[in-house]
């Protein structure tokens, strides 16, 4: 099996605990970590016409902002151990998407950080963490 | 802006005393110009005893081409649409971008309106059953003029400096006509459509929309809105503003996303009311088909018939007005005939299945009861079948009614803009004008009787379709020749399924 991991970051402090998990564990093993940002979009949603017309811009910034703020950082934070990396910005369900992505890369792990929701925020939109636990066929680990 | 339209309410609020009269008056200004505007669009011609207006013609001769020309586009590419819209042939690689799904909710969320409601009333009315039959023959042929127009719509679409896209036939008239070597006809089509929906988009989606939302509400209310449709309708035009103007997009979002969900509720309730009388169902069926051909009662017989059914049926689903392929040139695709194929979903979703799920509705009531709304016609005829069964069921009606009034008058505004700044160019002071007209329109539609209102805004809707569909008879070859070569591909596997 390849000695790559996906990491999922959501720029949020869950994932920024998962950055650093993935960072100790990458020094340790030489893993390459392949840092993923999925932008939640599903391509059943209802939107208004001006929505549509301007959602190729919308999407474009969207990437941009993720890459530059989230994702960039992230990389230059493994790079800067000198830790192989490889980034992608994806729109989708998170889950699904995440998932889609390990499979494409043949990872033999997912990292992801802890959202900590609430029982009913996390009935009522799902977890992105649960669902990969649920279905993932490589190892997930939930950094707390 | 706010303080812009507090002022001109007050102004309003001013000029005219604030009582009863005001509807009237402004009633009575607005009835003779109706009909003085109708009769102009409405040149009839009379045939076999019935007056036949020749744009009802124009557009039932564009439908009937259209069908033969595509091939039977409407039967053989439904199975193709409806994998479209799922995703199957959805590009993984390149996620986010407008889906066909969210092209056509948005299309059908602007053209399911009150017409599916009150129209369809309207037509019974004055059609017969019969009139039933014909609207869903139009519907039927209306898919394929829907397939022209959409795929042209994504063909020529501007992509504009800021990277959002604009589309429309305004854009599809000017080029099409351009590459074919007739610039100056191209620039002048495109224009004459341009102004046509600008304008039109003050009647069918607006004024005729606010106005069926009010009857509904004072339908509700017990009549307690009697003379109110001033209020009302600043009420509307206040919630229009605040969206528009505004900028308060939250409101739009909100209802894109509830009126789908409305859209499968009224259906279930019309479903339940054409179950409580479902002893009613074989003779209402019957009276569909007989009217239709028999034109019992009606004036002009089965011609009569014919001419309401179509005229009702456009004026739902908008299939020759080109309007949709405006919202419909947002896709994301290499292929603009794909949005064509799921274009043709729109009229049967609004046509076939909504219309005449109200015509049902209103023809098993009839059998059961001839005289069961009196004199009453439009939206307030189906709450009056609504009520047969249930005394609470007007009231979901009404809900629906106004989501349904709300978010056609958004997308129009949008439809009307898009030709209004195709004029005079993306200037915010022009824009700002233009949307305080339409917000003035909302208010007026509510203080007018639906007679004039619909003569209004039948005679600027088929202003549109004159030019567009000439358009559509230049370009429809090159649509052909996409949707061919298209197929070709598909047929030998160069064009990839993603998903099985």
């Amino acid at each position: 099996m390849p000695n790559t991991v996906l990491l999922a970051i959501d720029g949020s402090p869950g994932g920024e605990r998962a950055l650093q998990y993935a960072k100790e564990r990458a020094k340790i093993s030489g893993a390459k970590v392949v840092i993923a940002y999925v932008i939640e979009w599903s391509p059943y949603s209802f939107n208004t016409p001006e929505e549509n017309a301007e959602r190729h811009k919308r999407r474009e910034q969207e990437i941009d902002k993720a890459t530059s703020t989230i994702v960039n950082p992230a990389s230059a934070a493994l790079k800067s151990d000198d830790i192989d990396c490889e980034t992608i910005v994806r729109h989708g369900p998170p889950a699904e998407t995440l998932l889609k992505l390990a499979n494409d890369n043949g990872v033999s792990q997912i990292i992801i950080g802890r959202r900590g929701q609430s029982g009913i925020k996390s009935l009522l939109f799902g977890s992105v963490a649960g669902n990969l636990i649920q279905t993932s066929p490589v190892p997930v680990v939930v950094v707390p | 802006m706010f303080r812009i339209f507090i002022s001109l309410i007050t102004l309003f609020a001013l000029t005219i005393p604030a009582q009863a009269g005001i509807d009237d008056a402004i009633n009575s200004i607005t009835a003779p110009v109706a009909g003085l505007i109708g009769q102009l669009v409405f040149f009839k011609i009379t045939l076999f005893g019935a007056k036949l207006p020749l744009v009802v013609l124009w557009l039932v001769i564009g439908a009937v081409f259209f069908t033969f020309y595509m091939g039977f586009v409407n039967i053989r590419g439904f199975k193709h649409a409806i994998e479209l819209v799922r995703g199957d042939y959805a590009d993984p690689n390149s996620p986010g971008e407008v889906s066909h799904f969210q092209a056509l909710a948005t299309a059908v969320s602007g053209t399911v309106g009150i017409g599916n409601i009150g129209g369809v009333a309207v037509a019974v009315t004055v059609g017969g059953a019969g009139a039933t039959f014909w609207l869903i023959v139009a519907g039927f042929l209306g898919m394929s003029t829907k397939f022209v127009e959409c795929t042209l719509g994504v063909k020529y679409r501007t992509e504009n400096p800021d990277g959002s896209v604009s589309g429309g036939p305004m854009y599809y008239l000017n080029k099409g006509f351009t590459e074919r070597g007739m610039e100056g006809f191209g620039k002048f089509m495109g224009t004459f459509y341009a102004i046509g929906i600008f304008i039109g988009a003050l009647g069918i989606g607006n004024m005729f929309q606010s106005n069926q939302a009010y009857v509904q509400l004072n339908t509700v209310a017990g009549g307690a809105l009697d003379g109110l449709g001033w209020l009302v309708g600043l009420i509307l035009a206040a919630v229009v503003f605040a969206v528009i103007i505004g900028g308060i997009k939250s409101i739009a979002r909100v209802t894109e996303k509830i009126v789908p969900f409305m859209a499968i509720f009224y259906c279930l309730f019309a479903i339940i009311v054409i179950l409580m009388n479902i002893t009613s169902l074989p003779e209402a069926i019957g009276n569909i088909f007989t009217g239709a051909f028999t034109g019992e009662g009606v004036a002009g017989g089965a011609l009569g018939a014919l001419i309401i059914g179509f005229q009702r049926a456009v004026f739902s689903n908008e299939a020759g007005i080109g309007s949709a392929s405006i919202a419909h040139a947002a896709v994301r695709t290499p292929e603009p005939v794909t949005e064509g194929y799921v274009s043709l979903l729109e009229p049967f979703i609004d046509t076939i299945v909504i219309c005449t799920i109200t015509a049902l509705v209103i023809g098993t009531s009839q059998v059961a009861d001839p005289n069961f709304a009196g004199d009453a016609t439009g939206v307030a005829m189906t709450s009056a079948a609504f009520e047969r069964q249930l005394n609470w069921f007007p009231l979901p009606l009404a809900f629906a009614a106004l989501l349904f009034a709300f978010s056609t008058m958004i997308s129009w505004s949008y439809y009307g803009l898009k030709g209004w700044t195709y004029l005079f160019g993306e200037n915010q002071t022009g824009q700002t004008i233009y949307k305080l007209i339409f917000c003035a329109f909302v208010a007026l539609g509510c203080m007018v009787q639906l007679g004039p209102i619909l003569d209004i805004s039948d005679a600027l809707v088929f202003l549109i379709c004159v030019p567009n569909i000439l358009g559509l008879y230049f370009l429809a070859p090159i649509v052909k020749r996409e949707m061919t070569s298209y197929m070709a591909r598909l047929d030998s596997g160069e064009i990839k399924k993603y998903k099985n």
